[in-house]
């Protein structure tokens, strides 16, 4: 149960911090709106291909938001070196790791429930699949992306180019996610055939699994590398 | 561990032993029949195919350096960070095998399949895989001195927990999406019996070569720590003018 | 939660520290005796903010033995509480909710062993209830929160470096009264309080200290018990 209350409190430290901020999720809407925004002007397409690719922008407009996310989501640690009196804490050093990446998940959450209204509207979506396995895919995805991204953003805390070392880093780790997203996405919105949204759906899952462990289990190790 | 002498020795006689067998190669590949659909190009098969082995192997080097890092550092320093030589030294040969094995394909499969690139499971594969080592490269590069050994080992065991899955899952996309290539040219796919001594010499050779070097950059890195370690105690010894 | 009272608080066997190639300590060795204070002095740069970020745990020594507590400092995180130069706070949240949230780290299961940060914010002098946040706070402010950031965890060994830069005389001397008196505070689980600070001002905190240890280019100079003259 402690593990519980600690990773709560980090938790809501998070979502207070950017609460009293607010300048990470107003970066993340303007970027994937942009996105959103852009591609829908740029292409026009009639129903049925607006379905085929609506799946990779939309993904694409999320991970705009996500890496925006990413990139500040140590800033108000390294502060005042907050981290080392994070590194004195008794607490166990994952928690403080989940309680960040579940935070950006609500952060990005929250942009996605804006994004979608507009995004039905601009590119005219009727969505011929089943909804609620689109409302499986969406946190899912965004999951996959955050849960590395956020590990890695603090891999690179104390490294001089970090800003390089996350993209580069973070491509071949979600790139099977990324897959799976877009295709299970895609499959839905087109109708095509469930059984295949669903064995991606289930890979996502697996994925998700996998690297969350990995992430918990080694973050105590990168947070005291010194 | 051996005596340095009997492993510079040895070393010399790998370095020897390759070049022999690359020789060999070399002249196998030469007069090995040519490909009547591909032409000369085909002859890449002898180079490519060795050069992307290779660099699907050496990361299992990387990782069994890395892991032996994280499991010595706490108990025996000077061992884990041996390891971690070698480690670095696998990282670096899988990233100069990939490099020459991804240009490699790309250069023959312009001509032969009339694309530079898909995305197909091993070519994916390969390219992320590349991606991984040479952050795995910079994060060395550009992390402090302390932390190097612990960040790096990290993106190893990330990296070989997510290569086979890039590989499964890549390979389930093209089972919903075949390539449009057709897969019949694919090189070193249904090789004919009279290239198999020019095939298999210079895959012989190539990964011999390669292992040397990895060796080799292991001997280097050993020496860079030893002076690293000898700098440390005259820096120690020594007050530094303020 | 009782410890053999005889470990000494710290101890250091020939530990060296280096940066790249700038050797910040060079092999120290000295012993922290439990329920003193030390005072650690020396020119910027002698090391003395490395010798606390070494004891506290957050760095390794590049060669030596350094114990806390008989044990490696990130095993006695619990009894351990450092403060540095940079108030380790969040600029955005108040000072009692850095408080609490830095509090609530400390407790474990059945562990009543932490202060509360309205004590802890009023022995420093500060209001528990203001809002502002830490951010929009005077130098000396923020100073006195971080120091009662520390004091809450209720730890055995108090690491404090230059505790008293950023206050004007008057708060640094009220700071020296409390810490004298933060010693005699019992340890929830038994123990005694051991203080280790670095300071420039060795006339303010000489009524504090038992010990004087002075660095000078990363090696130990001198130590010497506080004599009565000055």
């Amino acid at each position: 149960m402690s593990y519980l209350t600690h990773l709560l409190t980090h938790l809501r430290k998070d979502l207070r911090l950017e609460w009293r901020a607010r300048d990470s999720i107003n970066g993340m809407l303007f970027f994937s709106l942009l996105v959103v925004v852009l591609f829908s002007l740029a292409f026009e397409p009639d129903a049925a291909v607006s379905r085929q690719i609506s799946g990779g922008i939309l993904w694409v407009a999320i991970l705009f938001a996500t890496v925006t996310a990413l990139n500040q989501a140590w800033t108000r640690e390294l502060r005042n070196d907050v981290l080392d009196a994070q590194r004195l804490a008794p607490s166990p050093a994952s928690t403080l790791f989940l309680g960040k990446a579940i935070a950006n998940l609500l952060f990005v959450g929250l942009v996605e429930l804006i994004l979608a209204p507009i995004f039905v509207v601009f590119y005219n979506l009727h969505v011929l699949g089943n909804p609620w396995l689109l409302a499986l895919v969406m946190p899912l995805g965004t999951w996959a992306l955050i849960v590395n991204g956020t590990f890695f953003a603090a891999l690179g805390l104390r490294t001089r180019n970090r800003e390089l070392l996350l993209p580069l880093v973070l491509f071949p780790i979600s790139m099977p996610a990324l897959l799976g997203m877009v295709q299970a996405t895609t499959l839905i919105l087109t109708g095509g055939d469930n059984l295949y949204a669903v064995f991606w759906i289930k890979m996502l899952t697996g994925y998700d699994i996998i690297f969350t462990t990995v992430c918990i289990l080694l973050f105590e190790t990168i947070l005291h590398a010194e | 561990m051996p005596r340095p002498q009997t492993f510079r020795t040895l070393l010399w006689l790998w370095f020897a032993l390759s070049l022999i067998a690359l020789a060999i190669g070399l002249r196998l590949a030469l007069i090995a029949p040519i490909d009547a659909a591909q032409g000369n190009i085909g002859s890449m098969i002898y180079y490519h195919v060795p050069m992307q082995v290779g660099g699907l192997t050496f990361p299992f080097v990387n990782l069994i350096g890395s892991l032996a890092y994280l499991y010595y550092r706490s108990r025996n320093l000077q061992r884990a960070i041996a390891f971690d030589a070698l480690a670095v030294a696998a990282a670096e040969v899988t990233v100069l095998n990939l490099s020459v094995g991804i240009l490699s394909g790309m250069l023959w499969a312009k001509p032969v399949w009339g694309i530079w690139w898909t995305w197909d499971e091993r070519l994916t594969t390969c390219l992320l895989l590349w991606l991984l080592y040479v952050s795995y490269l910079l994060v060395r590069r550009f992390s402090s001195t302390g932390q190097v050994y612990t960040l790096s080992a990290v993106i190893s065991v990330f990296a070989a927990i997510d290569v086979p899955i890039v590989y499964m899952s890549t390979r389930w996309y093209r089972t919903q999406h075949p390539s449009p290539v057709f897969f019949s040219g694919n090189p070193g796919a249904g090789l004919d019996k009279s290239l198999y001594p020019a095939f298999f010499s210079n895959l012989a050779a190539w990964l011999l070569w390669g292992f040397f070097l990895i060796a080799l950059r292991y001997v280097l890195e050993r020496r860079r720590q030893q002076a690293q370690h000898a700098a440390v105690q005259h820096a120690i010894a020594t007050p530094e003018a303020q | 939660m009782t410890h053999p009272a005889h470990t000494e608080a710290a101890q250091l066997t020939g530990v060296s520290k280096l940066f790249g190639s700038f050797a910040a300590l060079r092999n120290i060795t000295l012993t922290i005796p439990p329920g003193t204070c030390t005072m650690v002095l020396g020119e910027n740069g002698a090391g003395k903010s490395t010798l606390l970020r070494l004891i506290a745990g957050l760095n390794a020594p590049t060669q030596g033995k350094l114990t806390v507590f008989g044990d490696a400092p990130q095993s006695q995180r619990r009894r351990i509480a450092y403060m540095s130069h940079a108030p380790m706070l969040y600029d955005e949240l108040s000072a009692m909710e850095n408080l609490r949230y830095f509090a609530a780290l400390y407790k474990s299961d059945g562990c009543a062993c932490v202060g509360s940060p309205e004590m802890a914010l009023r022995a420093v002098n500060l209001d528990p209830h203001l809002t502002r946040p830490v951010g929009q706070y005077s130098q000396g402010m923020r100073q006195r929160t971080s120091l009662a950031r520390v004091m809450q965890a209720d730890p055995e060994l108090l690491l404090l470096d230059e505790p008293f830069s950023n206050l004007d005389v008057a708060s640094a001397q009220q700071m020296v009264e409390l810490l004298t008196d933060f010693r005699t505070w019992p340890v929830s689980g038994g123990g005694t309080r051991t203080i280790l600070l670095t300071t420039h001002q060795a006339r303010l905190a000489e009524p504090l200290a038992d010990t004087v240890l002075t660095l000078r280019q990363g090696a130990l100079i001198s130590s010497l018990p506080k004599t009565g003259a000055a």
